[in-house]
């Protein structure tokens, strides 16, 4: 059976408690029962089971026909997955580090996004690419990036963030059942985060934010595991008095806009945070968009808690100073709760 | 087999073992590129059409071989030079003018442009704007027929030039590892854009990279499209068997420029050279041979450009009569919405 979240509702209590990994894996092995069109292909992917435990027993369900090691070569297996899925299969393509996407770029912005409209509509491209994404595991510059930005930017792909094990289930449903090229974007830290996650399959829709907490002070619009640092900011404020709204976009290609503006309707003050650096990020986006059409309801401008404009940094002191947390988020509410 | 100096009477039945039916395919496939490129070179001269344009004229013979080999459940992935490819596929000159003028009925609904022709219906998977992108997109459509068990093969089109680039590289050596039907058609026609040859790579032949990967090769004369075809059949005979893949070189030349039509206008390559490729041009070297060894008559040959032309004349017209595509549609196929 199959249960589709409806818009801003909160996850169901079931007391199945599954990490996020286990839970992304799940997802994949419903699908594969389902649908005998999805398989998965990368490095590593199937007699190893993924360099995080993504695709653990799934060879031994599923064997080598649909579990596929390939060699290190991103842009054929992005390019091997844009042709399969041009041909109506489902390939699930892992790429590993989100960093690597460099790596083959072409195929997934050039290829995989512009096949469908280049060609007059005649083709569909059902392609879901998982990257390992996000830092704080002292991985480096190169194993560490958070680059939703270049992706959302690009006409044709869509973008999911999971915050949670429940969201990265059912995230992952949409993006096997969707028709169009998916970016899953999990993130590194929270791999062995605990969370409900029901043992049914159930698809949560794109372009729908979670309110992951309401409040009527300020809002903070959280992307992927800032959600679950912005939800810790807000207990801890709530402590102080302040109110604090959490939203959790979810997907921010596409993204929900319309919750996000009703938020800031409600509370006039909203702080936008991502660990992807500040510059040119979802939160200018999401600022701007807020500007263009709420602008009098702000009692502040909006405000940006993302990293500062440097590659990432290995030592452990200089990461947990470069990535944001609960106390710079808190710290933000608190400075943008000081104006007027 | 072909008899040196026979007589113009129709004594014998074959070229090199191929019938009259098989030569004819050949013939055709190669005039009907011809006269579309030709065309479209005097379309663009003329100022008509948008945008770039990369024509196919000389090399016919690799795309007519290549896709005689073929059936329209095969797949096929082209390059910036694409029009010959769909053409000898099977694409339909109506919506390939359109496309180049920009129009409601092109292959793209006016959206793609040269670059970007497609034909589903036929195996075509488009070509493509980006140098070497095609090659692990066909290992892709190769798996989904080796996924499905439908015998259905994949082949890419590439250049000398993209032999450099690494999806090269990775396309072969992943096609040859996970063994699949791809054949992969080199078309060496001596120069990345304006780069010749012996300045982008040392070997001289592109095939020998197959080796690295394993995989066998083999070079073709790219004039002649009973060579080129005998030795793409090969290929897909292996790909067919569950042999996996194999590389195919063919030697050929390009007449015009890179892009556009005129070609010395920047002097990377003599006029001697370029009418010392022509004196084996492809189309003439067919028609002389089937003639020469009494297997066909020179009016079989005129009947198919006439034809040609015509098909030619009518699409251009319905071409330019096409509509505009509507700016107010401009969002649509950016995704496939929800079922």
């Amino acid at each position: 059976m199959t249960t589709t979240m409806q818009k801003g509702s909160a996850p169901v209590t079931t007391g199945r408690q599954l990490t996020y990994v286990k839970a992304y894996n799940e997802a994949l092995q419903q699908l594969m029962r389902e649908d005998g069109d999805v398989f998965v292909v990368g490095e590593d992917v199937a007699g190893y089971g993924g360099v995080f435990h993504m695709y653990d027993g799934l060879l031994a369900e599923f064997g080598p026909r649909r579990m596929i090691d390939t060699p290190i070569s991103e842009a054929a297996i992005v390019g091997l997955g844009v042709g399969a899925a041009s041909r109506g299969l489902r390939p699930v393509v892992d790429i590993m580090f989100m960093d690597f996407l460099a790596v083959c770029l072409d195929q997934v912005v050039n290829q995989a996004a512009k096949m469908k409209f280049m060609f007059g509509g005649a083709v569909r491209v059902p392609l879901v690419i998982t990257v390992a994404s996000g830092a704080g595991l002292g991985a480096g510059a190169q194993h560490s990036q958070s680059l939703e930005a270049w992706l959302a930017h690009t006409p044709g792909l869509k973008v999911a963030m999971p915050a949670s094990a429940y969201d990265a289930k059912g995230l992952m449903v949409t993006a096997v059942r969707d028709d169009n090229p998916v970016i899953m974007m999990l993130n590194k830290k929270l791999l062995g985060a605990k969370g409900d996650v029901p043992e049914e399959i159930y698809a949560i829709p794109f372009g729908q934010a979670r309110t992951v907490r309401e409040g009527s002070d300020v809002t903070v619009v959280a992307l992927g595991r800032m959600a679950v640092e912005a939800a810790a900011a807000a207990e801890q404020l709530a402590g102080e008095g302040i109110s604090v709204e959490v939203l959790d976009p979810r997907t921010v290609q596409p993204l929900d806009t319309e919750a996000i503006v009703a938020s800031a309707r409600k509370t006039n003050r909203v702080v936008v945070v991502h660990e992807a650096v500040t510059f040119g990020g979802l939160g200018a986006e999401i600022a701007a968009q807020i500007s263009e059409v709420a602008f009098d309801h702000l009692d502040a401008p909006v405000m940006r808690i993302g990293a500062p404009f440097t590659p990432v940094p290995f030592s452990p002191s200089l990461e947990s100073a470069y990535v944001p947390d609960r106390v710079a988020i808190a710290a933000g509410c608190r400075r943008i709760l000081e104006r007027g | 087999m072909a008899k040196a100096g026979a007589t113009s009477t129709l004594e014998a039945s074959t070229v090199d073992g191929l019938g009259v039916a098989e030569l004819l395919d050949l013939h055709r496939r190669m005039v009907r590129i011809r006269v579309f490129e030709t065309e479209a070179g005097t379309l663009m001269e003329a100022g008509l059409l948008p945008g770039f344009l990369h024509l196919y004229v000389g090399q016919e013979a690799v795309a007519a071989g290549a896709m005689a080999t073929l059936t329209d459940d095969d797949q096929i992935t082209s390059t910036h030079r694409g029009h010959g490819h769909a053409v000898a596929k099977g694409a339909q000159f109506r919506p390939m003018f359109a496309e180049l003028f920009g129009r409601l009925d092109g292959y793209c609904r006016g959206r793609g442009g040269s670059m970007h022709i497609n034909d589903l219906s036929i195996g075509m998977l488009g070509a493509n704007g980006i140098v070497g992108a095609g090659l692990p997109i066909a290992v892709g459509a190769a798996f989904a027929s080796w996924y499905r068990g439908d015998g259905g093969i994949a082949m890419t089109f590439f250049g000398d030039g993209a032999s450099n680039i690494g999806t090269f590289h990775e396309a072969a050596n992943m096609a040859a590892v996970l063994k699949l039907p791809v054949v992969f058609v080199c078309e060496n026609n001596g120069y990345a854009e304006f780069t010749p040859q012996s300045r982008h790579m040392l070997l001289t032949d592109v095939a020998d990279r197959a080796a690295s990967y394993g995989m066998p090769s083999e070079v073709c004369d790219g004039m002649d499209a009973v060579a080129v075809k005998l030795a793409v059949g090969r290929a897909v005979g292996r790909a067919r068997a569950g042999d996996g893949p194999s590389m195919v070189e063919a030697k050929t030349y390009r007449y015009y420029d890179h892009q556009g039509v005129k070609g010395l206008r920047i002097p990377y390559r003599t006029q001697e050279e370029i009418d010392a490729w022509k004196k084996r041009d492809a189309i003439e070297l067919l028609e002389a041979r089937a003639v020469t060894d009494g297997v066909l008559t020179k009016a079989a040959f005129e009947k198919i450009w006439d034809e040609t032309r015509a098909d030619a004349e009518d699409a251009i017209a319905f071409a330019k009569s096409s509509p505009e595509p509507d700016p107010a549609d401009l969002l649509l196929n950016v995704y496939t919405p929800e079922a």
